[in-house]
């Protein structure tokens, strides 16, 4: 008795679980949305490779996070919600050859030219002066962040240099104090330029903008007449090593090209998206009517499981998260088919055992263990095509899939296994009578 | 022991299936999708009703992209082309929306007894997807699913042979492992020929998600073909010696195939929904799917295991040639 009670209190608190979870996959739904893949969501996704041979194999890797910050920055200004910047090595198996590749995603963009501009675009990097008790005016007003630079940029005046005058920007530290500073090197028209503005506005601002946002609001301390300036904004050594990297890196620090692009409207995803969510319920339907019917009480039992893998592969696509595309979509759809593979297995064995004379109980015992090395071996090959699946997918539309595929054949196996074999005990008829045996068996032949 | 005993006639079918696959990728070939060689294709849909596909060719002809026109959906066409620079690609737009301009007109209409006048706008022609891949890219995919559907079929008939390896008696396990190969090859064969022909008669495409189906044929099927070598293995325990190797494999055969067939049946529940119901991105996965899950469960019932005992037959025959 003892027996049956801890089976069944053990599945009553399997079914709250997976009930809770699929509640929460209901009710996260605006604060938690399914990542959707950009297929589905409408998009733009742009392949680029960059050209690293002229640079030295050690300084790839960081010239490679240069060039998606930059990009990043880019993207940022465009506009775009939760875009996806990035940076893959990819080679042709075999081969020496690798090619370093960025990767763009911007969800909701269709205008892919416009797209292509504003990544490619050389960035600019302007200098403006702001005279001091502009500056101090506005500053005063204690506006938050957008509005100050809404009014700044109102005030700032253009002085025509640009960072196609800087020569070089260099990483230095403050002889007395120690504190990172960032030199600046300016060729000898920038360096003109730059000696008539310092000269002439000693006290006010020489503000440092690279794409449009404000980097750096430096205070002319001294006119500086021989190209050289140093920007002592009392900044971290990291902070200091980002600027100096943005001001060298102006330009793109590797240059690309693309390689692939592909633009997805939204109203075809929208529509693959209800299809695949109408196409679920109904095949979920359709394999519990036929385990219902063929397997009886044990069927009725894996539907309950099955419901149970649902909820729980709804939840880790959330949590991981997994983007879900329309081949993920189908990959969930074929896991709910195989995800009661092992429940058939199981339960045929069981009827085996049944008919050799075996009792209720051990029978559903010899079912789960007799079942279990091929249900092992199955799941292992369908494991080994996943893994190779994914690390292969030329695409992040097979990725996904392939992802789905393997969370699917790990969660089937708790449900199919653990999960109904506690189920299955909870209910098992004690009594050997016709009912409980045709509750237990299944198929046309008793 | 049907099986067993008529396993000619199921050997001869396969072979029909499989050297016809084969013929019909060597006389029409597959026919490749811009993932593996490279291209563009630009899906337009216009919002009238589209104009017909002599006048679109008759139209893009000019701009000598070796363009194809495929209508899809009610009134949409994919346009395939070789892989567009910007310029090309605007150009292309340009000249197929001339063929629906957006245009606003104002029509009279009735509501009860009083008549207004409303205004229709239409759109026009529009871009609802664009694809373009680089050649070296396109290279670079096929070559990738070459090598992942070979590995994949290694990596399971050594897991195989692997996990069969204390079986060795009448048949070594790393026949199992054979016969798991021809099994596979056979599985992704069929698939391959029925896109071949559909490709060629109704311009079905090979794409990575068709790729994709084939390693999900590969790593599946197989766990038909494990559920009967696992009742094999067990049966050779359980009657030893005794009796003659094609009994137990017919009577493993016997016992297993009902399960066999339902746990593919599931499956392909699954994937059928998924075709008349998933919508047209997954409509060809689901269909390669169909077929190669099919031919799977037919190979692991009557196919693999009869190698088996073919196997084991030949085997014992060299032995009897040594004494």
């Amino acid at each position: 008795m003892l027996f049956m009670l801890k089976h069944r209190m053990i599945a009553f608190f399997i079914i709250v679980i997976a009930a809770l979870v699929g509640y929460f996959v209901y009710a996260s739904q605006t604060s938690m949305p399914f990542k959707l893949g950009l297929d589905l969501a409408g998009g733009t996704e742009l392949v680029y490779t960059a050209d690293v041979s002229k640079i030295q194999a050690s300084e790839v890797s960081d010239s490679m996070t240069a060039l998606r910050d930059t990009i990043e920055r880019r993207v940022n200004i465009f506009g775009v919600s939760e875009p996806m910047v990035e940076t893959e090595t990819a080679g042709i198996f075999g081969s020496a050859s690798t090619q370093n590749r960025l990767i763009v995603e911007l969800p909701g963009v269709t205008d892919i030219d416009a797209a292509k501009a504003a990544i490619g675009a050389t960035p600019v990097l302007e200098f403006y002066l702001i005279k001091t008790k502009d500056y101090t005016a506005i500053t005063a007003k204690n506006l938050n962040a957008t509005d100050t630079e809404t009014a700044i940029e109102k005030i700032r005046i253009p002085t025509g240099i640009t960072g196609s005058m800087l020569s070089k920007a260099a990483l230095a530290f403050d002889p007395t104090t120690g504190a990172p500073i960032v030199s600046l090197q300016f060729n000898s028209t920038g360096a003109q330029k730059f000696a008539d503005l310092t000269k002439n506005n000693i006290g006010d601002i020489a503000a440092i903008y690279l794409d449009g946002q404000p980097l750096e609001l430096p205070t002319i301390r001294e006119a500086i007449t021989n190209g050289q300036a140093q920007i002592t904004g009392g900044f971290t050594l990291d902070q200091a090593k980002d600027l100096v990297r943005n001001l060298n890196y102006g330009a793109l620090p590797v240059p690309i090209t693309v390689l692939s692009e592909q633009t997805i409207g939204p109203t075809l995803g929208q529509a693959t998206v209800n299809a695949g969510i109408l196409s679920g319920i109904i095949a979920f339907i359709v394999i519990a009517a036929f385990l219902i019917i063929w397997y009886r009480l044990p069927g009725f039992l894996a539907v309950v499981a099955l419901a149970a893998y649902t909820c729980l592969n709804l939840a880790l696509y959330k949590i991981i998260p997994v983007t879900l595309t329309a081949a993920g979509i189908a990959g969930f759809i074929l896991s709910i088919g195989m995800a009661v593979d092992a429940n058939i297995l199981i339960f045929e064995r069981m009827k085996e055992e049944l008919r050799k004379g075996r009792g209720i109980m051990d029978a559903v015992h010899e079912g789960f263990s007799r079942a279990w090395p091929s249900i092992r071996d199955s799941n292992t090959s369908s494991i080994i095509t996943g893994v190779i699946l994914y690390y292969f997918s030329s695409t992040s539309v097979i990725k996904g899939f392939a992802l789905v595929f393997i969370i699917g054949v790990l969660v089937s196996m708790f449900t199919a296994i653990t999960a109904s074999r506690f189920f299955l005990f909870a209910v098992s008829p004690k009594k050997q009578g016709r009912l409980s045996l045709f509750l237990m068996k299944n198929g046309f032949t008793n | 022991m049907f099986i067993i005993r008529h396993k000619i006639i199921f050997y001869t079918f396969s072979a029909i299936l499989v050297i016809g696959s084969i013929v019909a990728m060597l006389v029409w070939g597959l026919n490749s999708s811009i993932d593996f060689k490279g291209g563009s294709l630009l899906e337009v849909s216009y919002s009238n009703g589209r104009p017909s596909q002599s006048i679109v060719i008759a139209a893009i002809t000019p701009l000598n992209l070796s363009a194809s026109v495929i209508p899809s959906e009610t009134n949409e066409y994919d346009i395939r082309t070789v892989t567009l620079s910007d310029a090309q690609k605007n150009s292309l737009i340009s000249v197929l929306s001339a063929l629906e301009p957006s245009s606003t007109s104002t029509m009279p209409i009735k509501i009860g007894s009083t008549t207004a006048m409303a205004t229709v706008s239409s759109p026009g022609m529009q871009v609802t997807g664009f694809n373009t891949i680089g050649p070296t890219l396109g290279a670079e995919a096929a070559w990738k699913s070459i090598v992942a559907v070979i590995l994949v079929i290694l990596a399971i008939v050594l897991f195989i042979a692997w996990a069969f390896r204390k079986v060795s008696e009448p048949v070594s396990s790393w026949k199992y492992g054979i016969v798991a190969i021809i099994d596979l090859v056979h599985n992704i064969m069929i698939p391959l020929g029925v896109f071949a022909v559909l490709g060629h008669f109704y311009g079905y495409e090979v794409d990575t998600l068709f790729v994709t189906s084939l390693l999900v044929v590969l790593g599946f099927s197989v766990h038909d073909t494990i559920v009967v070598f696992d009742r094999i293995r067990e049966n050779l325990r359980v009657m030893p010696g005794s009796k003659p190797f094609s009994e137990i494999v017919g009577t493993s055969i016997n016992q297993t195939f009902v399960r066999s067939i339902n746990t593919s049946l599931v499956v392909l529940f699954a994937l059928a929904v998924l075709y008349f119901v998933g919508g047209a991105p997954t409509q060809h996965f689901a269909l390669a799917l169909i077929i190669g899950i099919a031919a799977g469960t037919y190979a692991s019932i009557c196919l693999g295991s009869p190698l088996l005992v073919t196997l084991e037959k030949w085997q014992k025959g060299k032995e009897n040639k040594k004494k």
